[in-house]
């Protein structure tokens, strides 16, 4: 049987190429932007391009924060994409203090403008960069079937800093600045890259999801 | 630190990827989809498309293109040509586009790219500049596919449409396009210097030294390249192996 998996549509973004991936991979796949489906879901995605307070209206204006708070609960596997992820954590610092969903502690602030050299860097950081995945943390989760070292695509202007190490999943290494790049808490995870756009090596990523 | 990105770079006209020679003569390649399919599993690190003739006719034709292509290749995908709103940029995001490349409008009217900033985030938001050489050091910003100066100086432009919210600039040398004479360096390194956001080299790639020069000496970020892969003349994993072999920090596949 197909696995099924909800992606809510929010009104952020390209959410097309986020369903063409889980399709490829064999999935089934669901928009939604109601309380109900959320509920009913079995593996729940939350995409999203743009800033923080954006996201969060989005959501907002929807009444979807809490169900997918109710959702997180439930220990069914979900997956934050890049400003996906951010909302994931309890606050960002984009444009003012903004609050997230708080599902894994920690906070979004700017990536440092330099590196860690002191020079200025380019930002947004945006490119094909190597996650760097946690040995200890990477057993059974979306990481199963990805080595360390392999490249995914990245476009971000703020970065996540959660408050455990053991959130990290995987970091990777911008100008000697660690950039997270995954984070995870039971069977919430987030990534700061598009496994969508990352070619076979997201896809694979995407797949892993799949078998939880 | 990221990689310096190789992306291939596809001009659209009505059906057909064309190709031409400092944006004129073009000459009809065949069915971008195919190309683009060709450099997705070749590992192409991004695709750019590009319709040669919108500005002329007002409007973008590539949605179906991209919504085909979309399909079956996942790696971002920028789209350009005949951009001229928000509503323009959504229905090519809804399409499947990551993010819009947008030259003639953006001069026009400089608010557009605040606009798309805002809306969408500035990481969708490229700024295509078609720079023509006046004299040492100075080079004027094209629109309609490099016919029309717009007396802007192209450095001096790059930097507002920075401050105005682009994330990215994709900077054509029309001189060098389609020449394989090489990029433009003084060009890129100028513009790539004066702003903190990253800059694609476009129009000039006959080998893979160019692409070497344009990264050292130019500071490109990124590397966009047509002739070249579009003629077969060299495939992408050579060209990524060239760059690997000197030291070029470039993706390993």
């Amino acid at each position: 049987m197909k696995p099924v998996v909800t992606i809510i549509d929010y009104g952020v973004g390209n959410i097309f190429s986020v369903c063409r991936a889980f399709e490829h991979c064999g999935a089934e796949v669901r928009l939604c932007d109601s309380e109900r489906e959320i509920l009913q879901a079995e593996r729940l995605v939350l995409p999203g391009v743009g800033a923080f307070a954006d996201g969060m209206a989005g959501l907002r204006s929807r009444n979807l924060i809490e169900p997918i708070n109710q959702f997180a609960g439930t220990g069914r596997p979900f997956l934050g994409i890049c400003l996906g992820m951010q909302m994931l954590m309890e606050s960002s610092e984009e444009f003012g203090l903004q609050q997230g969903l708080g599902l894994i502690p920690g906070k979004v602030v700017a990536i440092p403008s330099t590196g860690d050299n002191g020079v200025p860097h380019k930002i947004p950081h945006i490119g094909w960069n190597e996650l760097l995945i946690s040995e200890t943390n990477r057993v059974g989760t979306i990481f199963d079937n990805t080595s360390s070292g392999s490249a995914v695509y990245f476009v971000h202007s703020f970065h996540v800093v959660p408050k455990f190490s053991q959130s990290r999943l995987a970091d990777c290494d911008y100008n000697g600045r660690m950039i997270c790049a995954a984070v995870r808490s039971d069977s919430i995870y987030g990534c700061q890259f598009h496994p969508e756009k990352s070619g076979e090596i997201g896809l694979t990523i995407i797949k892993s999801f799949l078998d939880k | 630190m990221p990689n310096i990105r190789l992306i291939a770079r596809l001009d659209i006209k009505g059906p057909n990827l064309i190709k031409g020679v400092q944006l004129e003569g073009l000459r009809v390649m065949g069915d971008p989809e195919e190309f683009a399919t060709r450099y997705y599993h070749q590992g192409a690190d991004e695709l750019i498309y590009m319709d040669v003739v919108a500005s002329l006719y007002g409007r973008n034709n590539l949605t179906e293109i991209v919504r085909h292509s979309a399909q079956n290749i996942f790696i971002p995908l920028t789209v350009g040509g005949g951009v001229r709103s928000t509503d323009d940029v959504n229905a090519l995001l809804r399409a499947g586009a990551d993010k819009v490349a947008i030259n003639t409008a953006a001069i026009k009217r400089p608010g557009l790219i605040q606009e798309v900033a805002r809306r969408f985030g500035s990481q969708c938001m490229v700024l295509s500049i078609e720079a023509k050489k006046v004299s040492e050091g100075k080079w004027e910003a094209y629109t309609d596919n490099g016919r029309e100066p717009s007396g802007l100086d192209v450095v001096e432009w790059a930097m507002r449409g920075c401050e105005l919210g682009a994330g990215e600039i994709m900077l054509t040398s029309v001189d060098q396009e389609g020449t394989r004479r090489g990029f433009d360096c003084d060009l890129v390194r100028s513009v790539a210097t004066a702003v903190p956001i990253p800059v694609i080299a476009s129009g000039g790639m006959g080998m893979t030294e160019h692409m070497v020069e344009v990264v050292k000496a130019g500071c490109a970020d990124a590397v966009a390249m047509a002739d070249i892969l579009h003629y077969k003349r060299m495939e992408l994993p050579e060209i990524r192996a060239a760059g690997l072999d000197v030291g070029l920090h470039v993706r390993h596949l």
